[in-house]
């Protein structure tokens, strides 16, 4: 179970000489912890013996601060929960809400909500290769080339709701406001300008070969354990589930559009699948992004939402497939403007019960990789 | 046949290509300076951006018309004041999610109230520019400024914008997002003439009403 | 995406009550882990969501019609309980959600940890002894989770007051300084 130390543990013993585990924090300000994140290392050598992640260093307590607050008040807080992604948390919010009262959204502001969910999981598994690559030693070229891409994206993010990151730009019901003139030309040029830049990519790293050994047969997550974990999003599918929450609960509009689901063969997954899972599913983002650009129509981009949001009592829970993960919102309705539980699943923190058992038994460096290739952001790990 | 390195070598010269390139096509070059922007998409050019008295701007603004930073309120020209479109009626002040505003109404020397804030501020430490507060103004009186010079030695009270510093005329709203500011004049301009034709028709309904009142009032003499 | 329905579950375990306004099953006091275990079996193997909600002691008003035929307003305390929700899909058949609930008081407040089921209610547990205080029998490693360990109090409950440890610097609402002089944190 999940206290079982590392296999193949003993501790060299010698005349003279006294050997004992090295404990180490991998401590809050850490370059490759993505974030205020701390494990409690054990090492025997380098091979990790026991490892314990520890978190909290961020925690704002979102859920008791919604509780405070009335529906479109928390929206701009979801923002900041994984602050990557701020237009998917809007969006996974937005569609809890919309399960409490019954509200249509009008059909140009569902072809918006995907385009803007397509762009940012761009903008999130773009970073994340970066990240991963920084972390593998790559130090700043492949990150600084993602960044430069990532640009583009936030230029059009900041075009259509007035901030790059905290957007803010879902509403119940549909979105504030719609984009300006000549938004979809430029989205167009962006996502046709992606795959050439992606082919370029691929030609910088995958053949590479320090990235193949450092990642291939690391970090094997067999594919009983991520189910039981509740592992969700590129790292499920890495272990050779195809479970994504567009084709399975087909929320929005999803059913219109033609993609794939990329997902491994095999039974385990190791780091390099998860990479090449991400880079495959840019792909498949900018075929849907290509769809969506051609048919969208024009129209009203906001429903007949109540202006005073006050649902009758119910429970909903709206999920969606982030950029992470199933990133999920809770919410308890008692008939005030304000909800009575809100509850965020976050994906970072669910898919970090599986780290321990991925890293026994390998190198520290390891486990930087590792990490790397799970995706956290603390914000969403704390919230 | 692959050589060891291989891979190394082909990542290598998609990397020194880049750095060639880079020399030409300046949307090669990763820092940030927007330099794949075509020169048209900027207000005016660099370092020509429209100033007001006590503004600062630096010369790498890369703001655009469409950013927004922390709110400031609006007064339609001439002395601010007189023309300020706030009520002080605390709308923003309870759906601000940080609670960052603090109004106080004003009020004559008789005790009564008048249509404006005494008090406004905005803690621009606090507030997290969300753009609340403009999606509820009922009057639009608050919109969302892109100045972000602001930071100040000053640790208790220089983060604290008062009244007076937020308050900018509609020209200079019309300067920063002009196409924001074209659809709110637009709708207050709609919405004042809906207004109108609503009173205009209650007067000529009440008028026609009191007419005929009077001619019922002299038919019943006549009789 | 096709519904998980809960009559099964019922029909198996005639102890659970089915909770319509909420849409959840709420499990038998002492038996969650034996219906986890039968859901298992049933090829729900994906456990999405773990949370808890606290309910404090209130009132609750009801308009019944007594004998005489009127119709009158009977108040009774509702005591107040602690639910540990848990949204559970399948992802072989890819049908959901399932809702299970485990309700225990507010004192002592104990369920049963359903991680030997399914693995992904380690954390989330944890994340549930931590803000409300709810302990799990046969959790493998049950301590706090976002708070630190020295931690006292539990900060999701309703009734938590916050400590009155403060550096605050004045601002225009001085809420936690409100809040002090009327003796709502304490100290």
């Amino acid at each position: 179970m999940s206290t079982a130390a590392a296999p193949n543990y003993e501790l060299l013993q010698q005349d003279g000489l006294e050997t004992s585990l090295l404990e180490v924090s991998m401590g809050p300000h850490h370059p490759s912890t993505h974030g205020v994140f701390r494990m409690d290392v054990k090492l025997d050598g380098e091979t990790v013996v026991d490892l314990r992640p520890v978190f909290g260093y961020l925690h704002r307590n979102h859920e008791k601060l919604a509780e405070n607050m009335t529906y479109l008040s928390s929206m701009p807080f979801t923002d900041r929960l994984d602050y990557f992604n701020s237009m998917s948390n809007n969006w996974a919010y937005a569609l809890a809400a919309e399960k409490l009262i019954e509200v249509e959204v009008p059909e140009r502001a569902e072809y918006l909500r995907v385009i803007m969910a397509e762009l940012t999981r761009l903008v999130n598994h773009v970073s994340l290769v970066g990240f991963f690559l920084n972390d593998l030693g790559a130090l700043g070229t492949p990150l600084m080339y993602a960044f430069r891409e990532r640009e583009k994206i936030l230029d059009l993010f900041e075009q259509a709701s007035g901030a790059r990151m905290m957007c803010n730009y879902f509403r119940f019901g549909g979105l504030r406001n719609d984009v300006p003139e000549g938004w979809l030309e430029r989205a167009g040029e962006v996502v046709d300008r992606f795959p050439s830049f992606l082919d370029e990519y691929e030609q910088l790293l995958c053949e590479n070969e320090i990235i193949l050994s450092r990642t291939q047969g690391v970090g094997n997550l067999p594919r009983e354990l991520a189910i039981s974990a509740g592992v969700t999003g590129p790292m499920l599918r890495a272990s050779g589930v195809a479970y994504d929450l567009r084709k399975v609960d087909q929320y929005g509009i999803y059913d219109r559009f033609k993609f794939r689901v990329p997902h491994t063969d095999g039974d385990t997954g190791d780091c390099y699948d998860r990479f090449m899972i991400r880079m495959l599913e840019m792909r498949e983002s900018i075929e849907i992004l290509k769809q969506a650009l051609a048919g969208i129509p024009k129209g009203e981009i906001m429903g007949n939402a109540p202006r005073v949001f006050k649902p009758k009592p119910a429970e909903a829970y709206g999920r969606i497939e982030g950029p992470k993960g199933e990133l999920g919102f809770y919410l308890i309705a008692d008939g005030t403007p304000k909800p009575y539980r809100y509850r965020v699943r976050p994906p970072s923190l669910i898919n970090l019960t599986v780290l321990r058992d991925m890293c026994l038994g390998g190198k520290i460096a390891d486990t930087v990789i590792i990490l790397g290739s799970i995706d956290i952001v603390l914000g969403e790990v704390d919230r | 046949m692959s050589i060891l390195g291989g891979g190394i070598f082909k990542g290598m010269k998609v990397t020194l290509w880049n750095f060639v390139l880079s020399y030409f096509r300046r949307d090669r070059l990763t820092t940030n300076d927007y330099s794949w922007r075509p020169d048209g998409d900027l207000p005016q050019g660099i370092g020509d951006y429209p100033k007001e008295e006590g503004e600062q701007l630096s010369d790498t603004t890369t703001v655009t018309n469409y950013s927004r930073n922390f709110p400031m309120l609006l007064h339609d020209g001439g002395e601010p004041m007189d023309t300020v479109r706030c009520v002080a009626c605390q709308i923003c002040e309870r759906e601000c999610p940080p609670q960052c505003i603090y109004i106080e109404k004003d009020y004559d020397e008789n005790g009564k109230y008048i249509k404006r804030p005494a008090i406004f501020d905005i803690d621009v430490s606090v507030c997290m520019s969300c753009q609340i507060c403009v999606e509820v103004c009922p009057f639009d009186a608050i919109v969302m400024n892109s100045q972000f010079e602001l930071s100040t030695p000053d640790r208790f009270g220089g983060l604290l914008v008062r009244r007076d510093d937020l308050l900018k005329s509609n020209d200079y709203y019309h300067q920063i997002h002009p196409e924001e500011a074209a659809a709110r004049d637009q709708k207050m301009a709609a919405e004042k003439a809906a207004k109108e034709a609503k009173k205009k028709a209650a007067a000529e309904k009440a008028k026609a009403a009191a007419e005929k009142k009077a001619a019922e009032a002299a038919k019943g003499d006549a009789e | 995406m096709s519904e998980l329905s809960h009559e099964p579950l019922l029909q198996q375990f005639p102890d659970a009550e089915w909770d319509e306004a909420a849409g959840a099953v709420i499990a038998p006091l002492g038996q969650a882990r034996t219906v986890a275990e039968w859901l298992l079996g049933q090829g729900v193997d994906y456990c999405s969501n773990v949370t808890g909600v606290d309910y404090l002691e209130h009132e609750v008003k009801e308009k019944i019609t007594n004998d005489a035929g009127e119709v009158e307003t009977v108040t009774h305390t509702e005591p107040g309980r602690i639910d540990v929700v848990y949204h559970l899909y399948s992802m072989q058949n890819k049908t959901g959600p399932l809702v299970l609930k485990q309700r225990t008081g507010r004192d002592n407040a104990e369920a049963e940890s359903l991680t030997p089921v399914w693995r992904s209610c380690d954390l989330q547990e944890r994340e549930v002894f931590d803000l409300f205080g709810v302990n799990f029998k046969g959790h493998p490693d049950q301590r706090r989770i976002l708070m630190w360990d020295e931690f006292e109090g539990h900060p999701m409950r309703r009734d938590y007051t916050e400590p009155f440890d403060y550096e605050w610097e004045p601002t225009p609402h001085n809420e936690i300084l409100e809040k002090h002089q009327k003796g709502k944190v304490i100290v």
